[in-house]
């Protein structure tokens, strides 16, 4: 329960935080009318929706199949590929590459992977400087602070508030919170050390089996040039990221961006299929695919949880959700946060460490309804709650019943028997009625923001005999 | 899930299932809920053995407890009359949930023909029974909440906007971010107080900013929360349930 104290702790403090406050729910709620504008075609949305879940659903079903194809694939174009099981190898398996070269720096372009693996302390651990290249992401690093979105890492902050974190950075640039001129001094810090790298690391946003291609969707280029400049490229990404054939690329690339910023197309899509070739001007000479489990081939074997994997991380559902609008990201307290790290987190580190999440929500539906592979979101939140509490050790789901309170779990039986004994029911509500001025007019924190609710003088029950409506 | 394709023809007999929440805090909305339906021409009947539609136990994860009540649900409707619900919430759970709480159990194809009969109350009025409204009251400025179940689980926000706009001294007026959530949530408003305290702090002032004089809502869940806080705040705003407001417009006093 340890997981409980903090969870409400950090969502109070951005609660009360009119910074955090003010600058998610401008960001989310441009985020919002971008997406709508750039879907006008409500028909067109549904279909696209219907045809990317389907893909990736596909996928998902053949993924032991693709995943072996997609390995036969890469190594016939050169690509070498790694299994991790966990984090721990997968981090090994970077670092070795790193030793192999001799390489002292590695350049990252934005890879949420890369954070679930902590990826950065642990080669600082072992002498590596790494460096982040997407902007967002760099503006963390120089604030020491985890992404707070999975799409917008940087979210949380304004840009006073990044203008003021240049300054204290970089006292020597003089200070401006002209975004494009920030953008400018970014760049210009970071351009030269893409040269110096001898290694860039990169996320996957799909990886074709067919063709053993690799899909890097950005905005920047830094994806690009992380992925061309240095002469080694490794890229990392979950054994989810799998689709079956190009040809289910361009629905999702029609999908994606338009769900996370409402761009039709984001201004680079890389597909890296081989290292550089004798005859090509550049690419590196090595490229990487280290292929990450971390409890997702536990997640897999769950026939309704299965859809958490569809995600193709648009961060449509975190926009969208009244929740994440007002406690941020950094209050989940996961890689991942908003409605999908709510229910893959707790799936992947254990109820036990994260049973708070699945109830962080008013199951309002909205994150399922923007989803554009329409993971059914809520269902699977409901699905949670019940793992959470659950007696019986069947599923699959790691700290099943570790949040079951005995004191809540008799609450329940009790509710259930009135509930379903119609006759102490209904004498109940006469009893509750009939004191109905004796009752509270302070109920906990309900009151501490409402008046209390006011039993009426006559339930519907009596009303509607009084009214002379037949009972049956 | 949403709206279905195709409607029943009109029924001569339905069953009404009023809702906890109705039943003891806002039996009114019920009993108009009832009358508007009755004044259709359609008997309606009111099994005295309903309690609950067992929402809180599904959604807090206690299965066991929420088919026990969901069972004593369907006992009450025997025949195959339509089940209306002045409730989206409560009709998206008999709806859409049942079946799901009843997978892989003897009852399930008990709970699919059962969740075939269940309809929200402003679906049923506008898409079975196809009502007109006259409307006999005075000017007024209205905001209307659809709750989240209503807009995303029943799809009817359409049905509730229609009814109000069949009524020509209704104004509707205009809100920002009539799509999000009000905070409610159930046990949610209880689990995550400050939560769901600062979201329905932003959605009571949105809704004072319209300058509506009443607010409307087909879900007593999202009045007791909102009109809770106005009240909390002294806004002059009231509210009331969507089955009240259309029938004190439109039934003559002496009715
Ligand atoms: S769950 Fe759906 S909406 Fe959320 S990030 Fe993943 S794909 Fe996007």
């Amino acid at each position: 329960m340890q997981q409980t104290v903090e969870f409400h702790d950090r969502a109070d403090r951005a609660l009360h935080n009119p910074q955090i406050r003010s600058n998610f729910r401008y960001a989310m709620d441009g985020l919002m009318y971008k997406r709508k504008l750039s879907f006008p075609d409500l028909d067109e949305l549904n279909r696209l929706r219907l045809r990317s879940a389907e893909i990736r659903a596909n996928a998902l079903v053949n993924l032991p199949e693709l995943l072996e194809q997609l390995e036969r694939r890469c190594n016939e174009n050169g690509i070498q590929v790694h299994w991790a099981e966990s984090v721990e190898e997968a981090n090994a398996i970077v670092l070795g590459i790193m030793n192999r070269h001799n390489a002292k720096l590695l350049i990252k372009g934005k890879s949420m992977v890369s954070e679930e693996m902590e990826l950065n302390r642990y080669l600082e651990q072992h002498g590596i400087e790494c460096l982040e290249s997407d902007l967002g992401e760099y503006i963390l690093q120089l604030a020491g602070e985890p992404p707070s979105h999975i799409v917008a890492p940087a979210i949380h902050k304004s840009r006073q508030q990044i203008a003021q974190l240049f300054k204290e950075k970089f006292p020597e640039i003089p200070y401006t919170d002209d975004v494009d001129t920030l953008t400018r001094n970014a760049r210009q810090i970071l351009r030269r050390k893409f040269y110096d790298a001898p290694v860039g690391l990169s996320g996957v946003n799909f990886a074709v089996a067919e063709t053993g291609t690799i899909c890097l969707v950005e905005n920047e280029g830094n994806g690009r040039m992380c992925t061309t400049v240095p002469p080694v490229h490794i890229a990392v990404t979950g054994i989810e990221k799998v689709v079956e054939k190009l040809s289910d690329i361009p629905p999702l690339l029609s999908i994606l961006p338009r769900s996370a910023t409402g761009q039709h197309i984001t201004t680079y899509f890389n597909m890296i299929t081989s290292p550089r070739k004798p005859d090509e001007k550049d690419g590196p000479d090595e490229v990487h695919l280290v292929l990450l489990d971390n409890g997702r081939s536990r997640i897999y074997r769950d026939e309704e949880l299965i859809a958490t994997l569809r995600c193709i991380r648009c961060g449509a559902c975190m926009n969208h959700c009244p929740v994440y609008t007002r406690i941020g990201g950094h209050a989940y307290g996961t890689t991942i946060p908003g409605p999908i790290g709510s229910i893959l987190e707790p799936q992947k580190a254990g109820l036990d460490r994260h049973g708070d999440l699945p109830t962080a929500s008013t199951l309002c539906g909205a994150c399922g309804e923007v989803c554009p592979v329409r993971i059914p979101i809520p269902e699977l939140l409901n699905r949670l709650r019940f793992e959470r509490v659950r007696q019986d050790h069947t599923g699959v789901t790691i700290g099943q019943g570790s949040q079951r309170n005995p004191w809540e779990a008799r609450i329940w039986k009790g509710w259930s028997w009135m509930h379903a004994n119609p006759a102490i029911y209904r004498l109940s509500i006469r009893i509750a009625t009939g004191l109905r001025r004796l009752l509270p007019k302070r109920l906990g924190a309900w009151t501490r923001v409402r008046s209390a609710p006011r039993l009426a003088a006559k339930s519907l029950h009596t009303l509607a005999r009084e009214k002379g409506f037949d009972h049956e | 899930m949403s709206l279905r394709k195709t409607y029943p023809k009109k029924p001569e007999q339905v069953y009404f299932f009023g809702t906890c929440l109705v039943d003891m805090l806002y039996p009114e909305a019920g009993l108009a809920g009832m009358q508007l339906l009755r004044r259709e021409g359609v008997n309606v009947i009111y099994p005295q053995n309903q309690t609950c539609c067992g929402q809180p136990a599904w959604n807090s994860g206690y299965r066991d407890e929420a088919r026990r009540v969901a069972l004593t649900q369907m006992a009450c409707f025997p025949q195959a009359y339509p089940i209306v619900v002045p409730s989206g919430s409560c009709a998206g759970m008999m709806r859409h949930h049942y079946p799901a709480l009843f997978h892989g159990t003897p009852q399930h194809d008990a709970a699919l023909a059962f969740s075939d009969r269940v309809f929200e109350l402003t679906e049923f009025l506008s898409r079975v029974l196809k009502i007109t409204l006259s409307d006999l009251g005075e000017p007024v400025k209205v905001a209307l909440h659809v709750s989240c179940s209503a807009r995303r689980e029943m799809g009817v926000a359409g049905e509730h906007q229609a009814l109000l706009e069949q009524l020509k001294n209704v104004e509707l007026v205009a809100q920002g971010r009539s799509e999000e959530c009000c905070g409610f949530g159930g046990t949610f408003a209880v689990k995550h107080p400050e939560i769901s305290a600062a979201m329905v702090e932003e959605k009571a002032t949105e809704l004072v900013a319209t300058g509506a004089d009443s607010l409307v809502s087909g879900d007593c869940g999202c009045l007791m929360n909102i009109t809770g806080h106005l009240e909390h705040r002294n806004e002059k705003l009231r509210g009331s349930h969507i089955a009240s407001f259309l029938w004190e417009r439109t039934h003559a006093a002496d009715s």
